[in-house]
């Protein structure tokens, strides 16, 4: 990773590589354009700004995440989003014995529009962990860091949130198809 | 692994982070549970449908370029308090750091389009129809992709070997149309896929590739402007020779 005190150029070489996906992870937060260009904006300078704090050979992306979440949360709108649980019980998640027609077939002819209802429909603490793995492909291990949460909260989220997912759009594809 | 045990792990499992015997026990519970295998199918499709729908947003030309400019703004004084020497060593420096950065995102991107194609590989055995167009006969199969694709390719004749052609249908990687071909070897299934070939974000592959994904065997490799892989839970050296198949019918 590029030492910000001799590399004036890496911040820019560093961050604009990210730029599109933290603007898609922005817009999944904020749910807004003007607010999502906001945040990326604000965060650019923040990150900016403490680039010299910034450690040697630690991970570039998870530390723009963070403070793009970080400064998400004291905005106006993370401020509103409520902390809303599926579940209090954050450990010990035990998926539910499927039934019926196997999901697979049902959830093999969902457009895209149900995906993205079903997590736009997401508490923000679930999307947010939701869009950091299935989308920005984040490990488990980045998604903590960047979320400043243990893996064993990142695991419980990933599948409460997948499971609300699965239960929305279940009923809208079983009647799209009769 | 009991059913509770494995639905706990079913998570990690989809996210491909299980690892060692954990792992081990999972598969060999779901190669003999079809209610386990089916939560798991499912789990995966969500995840990649996910992954599919999730990139939706796109800023706009002009926020970029005024964020670009912002940035430049900012970083400006801090070259003006640098004194060359210093500048032009750390200049080295960075650029070596930032060619390895680009060896490693690239050897990254590869590893996650082999473990995709592994996941489609496994998604088309477990669904209920593996294939659109069901012929052992490659003389059916492969017009049945005309006007499907925006290439054409050939497939091998297979007497006198012990691949039989199941059939085809069209998948889609990375938003591009592809074909994905089934064969069955002895009790094995293998999968063929191919695509356009377009190097993307990472640097081109070696000329050959061979690697392996959760237990199952992987070959890809580049033949005029289109990229195969041949993936399958046979041994390597069944992987190769289906391979070689593909390239000699590819030449002819």
């Amino acid at each position: 990773m590029a030492d910000p005190e001799s590399d004036s150029g890496s911040f820019e070489e560093l961050a604009m590589p990210l730029f599109a996906r933290m603007y898609n992870f922005a817009h999944w937060l904020t749910q807004d354009r003007a607010e999502a260009e906001d945040l990326v904006q604000e965060t650019c300078m923040k990150a900016l700004k403490g680039f010299g704090s910034f450690r040697q050979g630690t991970n570039f992306r998870a530390w723009m995440y963070r403070i793009l979440r970080n400064t998400f949360l004291t905005s106006r709108t993370g401020l509103k989003t409520a902390t809303v649980s599926l579940d209090s019980d954050e450990e010990n998640v035990v998926e539910p014995i499927a039934s019926g027609t196997p999901e697979s077939i049902l959830i093999s002819n969902l457009d895209q529009q149900a995906i993205r209802s079903a997590l736009e429909g997401l508490p923000v603490q679930y999307r947010e962990v939701i869009v950091l793995c299935d989308v920005e492909e984040m490990s488990y291990l980045e998604i903590a860091e960047t979320l400043a949460i243990p893996i064993g909260t990142v695991m419980s989220r990933l599948s409460r949130g997948r499971r609300a997912m699965r239960e929305q759009i279940q009923p809208s594809s079983g009647s799209r198809r009769a | 692994m009991n059913c509770d045990e494995l639905r706990s792990k079913l998570t990690p499992y989809v996210d491909a982070a299980l690892r060692g015997g954990e792992l081990a026990e999972a598969e060999a519970h779901l190669r003999g549970c079809a209610g386990c295998a089916a939560e798991a199918l499912g789990m995966l499709q969500t995840k990649l449908a996910t992954r599919a729908a999730g990139m939706r947003y796109t800023p706009s030309p002009e926020f970029r370029r005024r964020m670009e400019q912002s940035i430049r703004a900012q970083e400006r004084p801090a070259w003006r308090s640098l004194r060359w020497p210093r500048l032009a060593m750390t200049g080295v420096a960075a650029l070596i750091l930032i060619a390895a950065v680009t060896v490693w995102v690239s050897h990254s991107g590869r590893e996650r389009e082999l473990t995709k194609i592994a996941d489609m590989h496994v998604t088309e055995l477990a669904s209920v129809n593996p294939v659109d167009v069901v012929s052992t006969d490659r003389h059916t199969v492969k017009p049945w992709f005309a006007g499907k694709l925006p290439f054409s390719f050939n497939i091998p004749e297979l007497q006198n070997t012990e691949f039989t052609l199941v059939g085809g249908r069209v998948a889609y990687f990375e938003h591009s149309p592809g074909a994905q071909l089934l064969f069955n070897l002895r009790k094995h299934q293998l999968s063929v896929f191919i695509f356009k070939d377009e190097t993307g974000a990472h640097l081109p592959w070696p000329k050959m590739t061979a690697a392996s994904r959760l237990a199952l065997q992987i070959e890809t490799w580049s033949e005029g402007g289109l990229r195969y892989y041949v993936v399958g839970d046979a041994p390597a050296s069944d992987v190769h020779a289906l391979s070689e198949l593909l390239r000699k019918a590819a030449r002819s």
